[in-house]
């Protein structure tokens, strides 16, 4: 049975469920089905995933399948798992679940809407199983495009000037990207043969090294755009601020990751030895990242300005990991991705529930939401603390991880870089406290503020399901970082080739 | 060998109370959450007594020295093949200790707090926080590697912080709880990084290799490294930022006054009894690599250590609120502890100083703990914090007022009370070791006595002062921990501790040393209080006309030497006006700017283009035949030659 | 050759013709003038095409031939063009070529 392929056709039957039905309820309960299947089948694969692996299957990526669609240029559907994808396609079905039910309300064109966001999924769903790098790149597009209508349409603000924005920026990056990946096809056979578009191919070959330096930057800053690559990363600002509230759980949640996941399954596994080389300049440019995101973050009165940089900080640190090119921080670079996934969604659909109410996402504004509703008060307390690190949520994991791998690096730069990391722990609990202090405590400001409603059903739904999630992964971390770590061997093989 | 793989109950029984109140408890009648959070820590203290008394005297010594126990031990989380992270228990005498010491001060809380927070929203909350700390800080006593006590450790800054801010609608209660938090998590960045060069050095987290004497852990990283210490030293000192963080040391104790904005019964527990000394016990946790491998940390401790005790006492002379007087008082005497340590040497009589400070440690939570619950009592019945709102109280609250008296002559180092046998033994080994911290530490016993004595005074003689309501004294719940603990002030100090605990967990014995060390101590805690009786115990205008005498000296006392002030100009003028608002203004118009720029670019060059197609039939037929004469004279140009 | 006049004078005024015509195309700005200029332009291509041809093929028609094509294609050429400024006319009230910019961008 074709398991994989499933996680894209069960989007797109929900995309043609929800062209048939007639009105807004009807879409809504497709799309929870449709997702909420896409969820079972998610975690089905991670149990079939694990299954495999204590069945003794040791290849590199199991369920594969391998369709040829254009001969002429050798492009594959081909599809298959090693742990990391199965992880991220479980984070992408746990958001992707939430933000159906956090944008339960949509009442403008909510037909054309759950047809945007199921679209989005789909292409990230592929982007995650495929390994070709054609078909990858072509559902990173699938995925990029309704963004723009997503937040052009439906979003807040400067919509158009913010979905443009981000929009042509990823293109760019898409751009770079499409050079990137043509570079390494046309040399995925240097001793002659047929060239390849497959993942695994091209990494029994050894790219020449002039190549490599030339298409590395390319892949890496193509897919660091999406990854919110300083200083490729105002994108995500204003992308925020404007977009809906499942769009910026998606778009932050998963979308992001989808950077994070292709520069190293991409940028790094196949072109290794000009990552060696010029690693030191994109592990300055992450390490600005964190700092300068956490510290632009401080002053922020917009609650989406505020996660949209702290974004920038955390996504910053997943790339920096990346980089170290060491199993340990690797390792905790995925557990990060998956972590910011899940409380960076937690956060947007939060602020999304709190905006719905209170009509502003000022801090200034607010104060003493605490007292009327202390579900989603309680909740943001937890996503903050997350975001801050604390252990027995997913964040403290995922940050341990990553700053214990990059100190194992026993010279002094790659140490000195990951004390600047590090420091970033203190500027990240700062700004949350504001927040949360500004947000949740106190007296309230607002009379209109007395009679707000705490969360309904569906807000509820959508916010504990990230937080058992988030809770999940803090509390016992060992099964998924083993299940990511062996995952990352056949990468730190090619690597270990490399490094003298 | 008995098995105490039971002792992981202790901690868990409060994590399920927790969960079990924080999710149901507004569900139920308040009283019953309270009762469920007490009966879950009466079990735990139970549970911790019996392991004791198993510990202690049930089980073998090898080599007359107690052994260290991992009663259970599990992998939380793989780093490397060395490197991995365990969740445990781990059973020597120092944890035992702790054990005893925050489940009994913790279970005296609990009761407490329910008479003390009776009718107050949010009972529930309050009792299950109180459960989360105590799972806390039980799990950070009982780690077995430096990294669980961390992971501990910052879930105990988090129950701190929630319990501070637990007012959450009073704004002081949220900025100091903020403050707090904030200041530990500055702290918590050098102990992590601290663990990141121990453990890069070491390749352990664990604490019995760590602290193994004739292990390879404790002999690495010994070449000098960075201005003059060695990586192992360094490593030390950030750990002990840490702790110094936690434990309110110089010039990390800012947070500790400020977090007497949380209800009172909060303040016996975190901040007297179990998490400011924290820090001790952390140092005192890698005592041995300490004392064996950094003995230039250890330096650095009693320094720290003695100059924050000489600070706080100073400050706490001149407060007015009697819950900061107590902080102020509580960082002295951590500061006390500190100094023990760090006068210490390793093994038998050399490491009396270890021994004292666990001794205070455990003498001092008994005693402040009874403090902050009479003051408590105190401002429950007066509704104030200000001492000079308060006079004459003996008459209305006589328990509370002889509890009170007790703590106050335990702290002042009376004879044979048990703080005099712990403050003793902790100038014994300064005197040892180093003569200035002894006589520093000496005159701030007199100090201690002073401002102990002037807080009772003020309270409980003085002037008669007029209350809206007549003060009376508090429910059984409140008085009962009272005088418990005030027992065990009393007579804590009769155990005999050095056969328990001690730097190489071989019992030694412990004497009295009359002179110079306890006749000078009582004499000089005698004369603080006589200065104390003569300046407070009547109304009188004395203490001022000093106060004006030494006017600048007291005011910068009183502003607490305006530490606040420093750190609220560096960060709210430094880390806020000069580095963030700079990074977001470079953010919206350098980095954004410059892409918004590209934009722009092409926006225009795609206006100046789009004027070519004017539509103006007479400018394409004038270009063209630019063009075509143009080419026309190319032509013959190119090809006439 | 053999009525002696030589044929620079005939290039001249041809280029002459040719000039004033593309002179009247860009500076005028109503269209019937606009379409005398072309007519004089085709009239001076005209006169080259029949003075090349009996100055450098005096044997051949070509040129003459294709003069009198030009004329047929001119003729019809100016009744199109008229038909167009009949219409701008009715559309703009004007057959200003200023004024007929509808097109631009």
């Amino acid at each position: 049975m074709d398991i994989l392929s499933f996680l894209v056709i069960i989007p797109v039957l929900t995309v043609l469920g929800i062209i048939i039905a007639k009105d807004p309820k009807h879409t809504r309960i497709i799309s929870a089905i449709g997702m909420g299947l896409q969820l079972i089948l998610a975690a089905y694969l991670v149990f079939a995933y694990l299954g495999e692996r204590n069945a003794g299957n040791i290849a590199e990526m199991l369920f594969r399948q391998d369709y040829m669609w254009y001969a002429n240029l050798n492009i594959h559907y081909s599809v298959g798992v090693d742990g990391i994808s199965v992880a991220m396609i479980a984070l992408t079905a746990v958001v992707v679940f939430a933000g159906i039910f956090a944008s339960w309300k949509v009442d403008f064109l909510p037909k054309e809407f759950f047809i945007s966001l199921i679209l989005l999924s789909t292409g990230v769903f592929g982007f995650f199983i495929s390994l070709d790098l054609f078909t990858m790149f072509l559902f990173y597009e699938i995925a990029v495009i309704p963004m723009y209508l997503l937040i052009g349409i439906w979003g807040s603000g400067p919509k158009e000037y913010a979905a443009m924005k981000l929009t042509l920026m990823l293109m760019g990056g898409s751009a770079l990207l499409l050079v990137g990946i043509l570079g390494i096809y046309t040399n995925s056979a240097p001793d002659g043969g047929a060239l390849t578009f497959n993942i695994l191919e091209i990494a029994k070959v050894h790219i020449p090294i002039e190549a490599q330096r030339l298409f590395f930057p390319m892949t890496f800053i193509g897919f660091g755009i999406l990854g919110a690559l300083f200083p490729f990363h105002t994108w995500s600002p204003d992308g925020h601020a404007s977009a809906p509230t499942a769009v910026s759980m998606l778009h932050a949640g998963v979308l992001m990751k989808l950077g994070g996941y292709g520069a190293f399954r991409v940028a790094i596994f196949l072109l290794p030895d000009a990552a060696q080389e010029l690693s030191w300049i994109f592990i300055i440019l992450t390490s600005i990242s964190v700092v300068y995101g956490a510290f632009g973050a401080i002053v922020q009165k917009d609650l989406k300005y505020i996660n949209a940089y702290s974004s920038v900080s955390h996504c910053g640190l997943v790339l920096f990991a990346v980089l170290m090119m060491n199993k340990t921080a690797m390792d905790g670079a995925i557990l990060q991705m998956i972590s910011h996934g899940l409380m960076t969604a937690l956060f947007f659909a939060l602020i999304g529930m709190i905006y719905g109410r209170t009509h502003t996402r000022m801090i200034n504004e607010m104060g003493g939401l605490m007292k009327v509703m202390p579900f989603l008060g309680v909740a943001y307390v937890i996503a903050g603390l997350a975001s801050l690190g604390l252990p027995g949520l997913s964040g403290f994991v995922a940050e341990m991880t990553i700053f214990f791998g990059a100190f194992q690096h026993t010279d002094v730069f790659h140490r000195v870089v990951t004390i600047v990391a590090v420091s970033s722990i203190v500027i990240t609990a700062v700004y949350i406290l504001r927040v949360v202090g500004a947000l949740l405590f106190g007296p309230i400001k607002n009379p209109h503020f007395e009679h707000l409603e705490d969360a309904k059903w569906f807000e509820k739904l959508s916010t504990v399901t990230l937080i058992l999630a988030i809770a999940a992964i803090g509390i016992a971390p060992l099964w998924l970082s083993n299940m990511i770590g062996t995952s990352l061997q056949p990468i730190i093989d090619k690597l270990s080739m490399i490094i003298p | 060998m008995t098995s105490f793989s039971f002792t992981v109950l202790i901690v868990l029984i409060p994590l399920f109370v927790f969960l079990f109140v924080g999710l149901l408890g507004h569900k139920m009648k308040p009283i019953v959450s309270g009762i469920i959070g007490t009966s879950g820590l009466a079990i735990a203290a139970i549970l911790s007594y019996f392991t004791a008394y198993q510990y202690f005297f049930n089980t073998e010594k090898i080599g007359g020295a107690y052994q260290k126990i991992l009663a259970f031990n599990t992998v939380w989380l793989q780093f490397t093949d060395k490197l991995h992270i365990d969740m445990g228990v781990l059973i020597d005498p120092i944890s035992v200790m702790m054990l005893i010491v925050i489940t009994t001060v913790s279970l005296m809380v609990h009761i407490y707090s329910i008479g003390y927070m009776k009718g107050e929203k949010g009972f529930a909350r309050f009792f299950a926080f109180l459960s989360l700390f105590s799972f806390s800080m039980l799990g950070l006593v009982l780690a077995t590697n430096i990294f669980q006590m961390y992971i501990f450790w910052e879930l105990v800054g988090v129950s701190s912080f929630l319990l501070i801010g637990f007012y959450y609608t009073k704004p002081s209660a949220v900025s100091a709880s903020k403050k707090a938090f904030i200041v530990t998590r500055f702290a918590d960045l050098g102990f992590l990084i601290g663990i990141l060069i121990l453990s890069f050095n070491t390749g352990t987290f664990d604490f019995i290799s760590l602290t193994n004497v004739n292990g390879a852990a404790i002999a690495t990283g010994s070449g000098i490294a960075f201005l003059g210490l060695s990586t192992m030293t360094w490593s030390l000192i950030l750990v002990f930022m840490g702790g110094a963080g936690k434990s309110a040391m110089f010039p990390l104790h800012i947070w500790l006054p400020d977090a007497m904005e949380g209800p009172t019964p909060v303040s016996a527990l975190i901040h007297a009894a179990t998490m400011v000394v924290a820090g001790v016990y952390l140092v005192a946790r890698l005592f041995p690599v300490y004392a064996i491998s950094a003995p230039d940390g250890l330096m650095v401790v009693a320094y720290v250590g003695s100059f924050s005790s000489l600070f706080a006492a100073v400050i706490a002379c001149t407060q007015y609120d009697i819950k900061r007087v107590l902080a102020y008082s509580t960082m002295s005497q951590i500061g006390y502890m500190m100094v023990a340590l760090g006068v210490s040497g390793y093994g038998g009589h050399e490491g009396l100083g270890y021994m004292a400070s666990m001794f205070h440690l455990f003498t001092h939570a008994m005693f402040k703990a009874l403090l902050f619950l009479g003051a408590g009592a105190i401002i429950h019945s007066v509704h104030t914090n200000l001492m000079t709102e308060m006079g004459g109280l003996r008459k209305h609250l006589p328990i509370t007022h002889i509890t009170f008296l007790i703590a106050c002559l335990t702290i002042a180092g009376v004879p044979f009370l048990s703080a005099f046998f712990s403050k003793d033994e902790i100038l014994t080994a300064a005197y040892h070791s180093n003569k200035l911290i002894f006589v520093v530490q000496l005159f701030v016993a007199g100090l201690t006595a002073f401002y102990m004595f002037r807080l009772y005074f003020r309270i409980f003689w003085n002037k008669d002062t007029h209350y809206h309501h007549t003060p009376h004294e508090a429910p059984l719940t409140m008085t009962f921990p009272l005088i418990f603990l005030a027992i065990a002030s009393i007579f804590s100090g009769y155990i005999p501790f050095s056969e328990f605990v001690s730097s190489d967990s071989l019992p030694f014995e412990t004497e009295i040393e009359w002179w110079p060390i306890a006749i000078p101590s009582i004499i000089v805690g005698l004369l603080g209080i006589s200065l104390a009786y003569i300046l407070y115990k009547k109304e009188s205008t004395l203490p001022h006309r000093i106060a004006s005498s030494v006017k600048f000296f007291y005011t910068s006392a009183f502003n607490k030497f305006y530490f606040d002030e420093i750190y609220m100009f560096v960060t709210k003028k430094i880390i806020f006006n000069y580095i963030s608002r700079p990074v977001a203004w470079f953010d919206r118009h350098i980095v954004d700017g410059f892409m918004n720029s590209l934009a722009w670019i092409t926006n225009v060059t795609s206006v100046k283009i789009k004027g070519f197609q004017s539509g103006q039939l007479q400018q394409y037929a004038f270009v063209f035949i630019s063009g075509a004469i143009l080419l026309g004279i190319l032509f013959i140009y190119l090809f006439s030659i | 050759m053999n009525n002696g006049i030589p044929i620079e004078y005939f290039l001249v005024t041809a280029t002459l013709m040719f000039f004033a015509g593309v002179y009247g195309f860009i500076t005028r700005k109503n269209l019937i003038t606009m379409l005398m200029s072309v007519e004089l332009m085709l009239n001076s291509v005209n006169i080259n095409f029949v003075v090349f041809n009996r100055y450098l093929f005096p044997g051949q028609l070509e040129g003459h031939f294709f003069s009198l094509f030009v004329i047929a294609v001119a003729a019809s050429e100016a009744a199109v063009a008229i038909a167009i400024i009949i219409n701008i006319y009715r559309n703009f009230q004007s057959i200003d070529v200023e004024k007929t910019d509808e097109m631009k961008f």
